[in-house]
């Protein structure tokens, strides 16, 4: 199945004057797309939207198979870059895109959000992945969510303890990081999806009331995207 | 190569087993950094332990301790290495083929590594069996492999992203390891990875961050 064309638009801040060379597919209710569009937002770069949407299987299409053959959104194409995978895009687009730092220069601090990131990218989100968690229904012939749950709540124990003595404003500190970036979707996504009892972590549920006020994050939420009327689950 | 070093303070904190920890015995490796080799039991829970939990609060390994800064987590402590000891760089100058490094790296630390980690095979084991587990886990590294066979395709030379040794061999000989001697992956089946996994044997620095040869090996 082609993608649907129609659903393409325009990220924040795109206008005619701007000339942008980055296409970003996103599905609007994926958390991993969610990083980057926070990304994007953060260090006001414009880019071309364009819809996947996974509720239709339209990952596994042709197209998006020569793009990404794990079939995971985001996929970000820089000029003749094609590069997947969220923690991947999240490190070029830093290396590329200077302005508005988004991984700070002192190496332990730099390495602390590297650290944050790829708990959830590798040790929580993973694990409760759509479709694992549909295999695993399929296994147990029982409902995966006590499993999601698990993981999450695991995951954000060890955040919490890394971060108590780091956090100030943001999860770092005083400044917007890489930690920030996929931290906010995570706790959104534990909240709305997976009914986490947040009052478990007050470090991670402090960060969330300041993420949710942020326009940045705002901007980038589900609900804002152009693929979000047509899909409403 | 763990051995105490005249003036630097690197200590690693490893279990032989564990492949996130053999990226970093290798990165250390090719680096040419001395560090002392610190064992944590995994089977026997050492990394609950209160003096591991105090260095640790999040209780896994690797852990690295660079005189007074304390790094956990494989892609974290190697990016660390790498800003901080920049020869021997682990990540070629240009932009598109450290795209291609970061992407193959983390296919296999967020996409295949964690789905056939041990605590969510026992849960599979709990609630199925324990027969399930080896086919969840092939399962899960055949389609990750199957990715990473057409992302690399393109790019490889006598590694995987050309002529040099960076990142994206550094995150696969653990898990192109772990693969086939541990869970029973064919190399027949994946003819690029097989051919990488058979060069990375042949390389010191990878030959000697192996887990068999490590002070903690079981044998």
């Amino acid at each position: 199945m082609d993608l649907d064309l129609r659903k393409s638009g325009h990220g924040i801040g795109s206008n005619a004057s701007l000339q942008s060379n980055l296409v970003l597919y996103s599905y609007c209710h994926s958390s991993c797309s969610w990083r980057i569009r926070f990304a994007l937002s953060l260090k006001g770069i414009p880019y071309e939207y364009k819809a996947v949407d996974l509720s239709k299987g339209e990952q596994y299409s042709p197209e998006f198979e020569r793009l990404n053959p794990l079939h995971y959104v985001p996929v970000l194409v820089d000029d003749n870059v094609v590069v997947s995978d969220s923690y991947a895009i999240f490190l070029h687009l830093e290396e590329k895109y200077t302005q508005k730092p988004l991984l700070p220069v002192d190496p332990q601090l730099r390495a602390l959000n590297l650290q944050v990131a790829s708990i959830i990218h590798s040790s929580i989100q993973p694990l409760h992945m759509l479709n694992v968690l549909k295999d695993m229904e399929k296994m147990f012939c029982a409902e995966s969510k006590p499993w999601a749950q698990f993981t999450i709540d695991k995951g954000f124990s060890a955040l919490e303890k890394l971060l108590k003595d780091f956090a100030g404003t943001y999860a770092t500190g005083e400044h917007i990081y890489m930690a920030d970036v996929f931290l906010a979707p995570q706790i959104t996504l534990a909240v709305q999806r997976f009914d986490i009892d947040m009052s478990k972590f007050p470090t991670l549920s402090r960060l969330y009331e300041t993420y949710k006020a942020l326009p940045e994050f705002q901007a980038s939420s589900p609900q804002r995207q152009p693929d979000a009327l047509i899909h409403n689950p | 190569m763990a051995s105490a070093s005249v003036g630097k303070e690197l200590t690693l904190y490893s279990y032989w087993r564990s492949s996130c920890s053999h990226r970093v015995r290798i990165a250390l490796n090719l680096k040419g950094l001395k560090y002392e080799y610190k064992p944590v039991n995994l089977l026997k829970g050492e990394q609950s332990r209160p003096e591991f939990l105090q260095l640790n609060p999040v209780g896994c390994v690797p852990v690295l301790v660079d005189d007074h800064v304390v790094l956990y987590d494989s892609f974290a402590i190697i990016m660390y290495l790498e800003d901080k000891y920049p020869h021997n760089p682990l990540l070629p100058h240009d932009i598109y083929k450290r795209a291609i490094n970061f992407q193959a790296a983390s296919v296999v630390s967020s996409t295949i590594q964690p789905l056939h980690n041990l605590s969510l095979l026992n849960y599979i084991g709990e609630k199925v069996g324990p027969d399930e587990k080896l086919p969840w886990a092939q399962s899960i590294i055949r389609r990750g492999f199957k990715a990473l066979e057409k992302l690399l395709k393109d790019h490889t030379g006598r590694y995987a992203t050309g002529d040099e040794v960076f990142l994206a061999d550094i995150f696969l000989a653990p898990q192109l390891h772990a693969a086939f001697k541990r869970f029973n992956i064919h190399m027949n089946e994946f003819p690029i990875l097989a051919r990488l996994h058979e060069t990375y044997n042949e390389i010191p620095a990878f030959q000697e961050a192996l887990p068999e040869n490590q002070p903690d090996a079981v044998h």
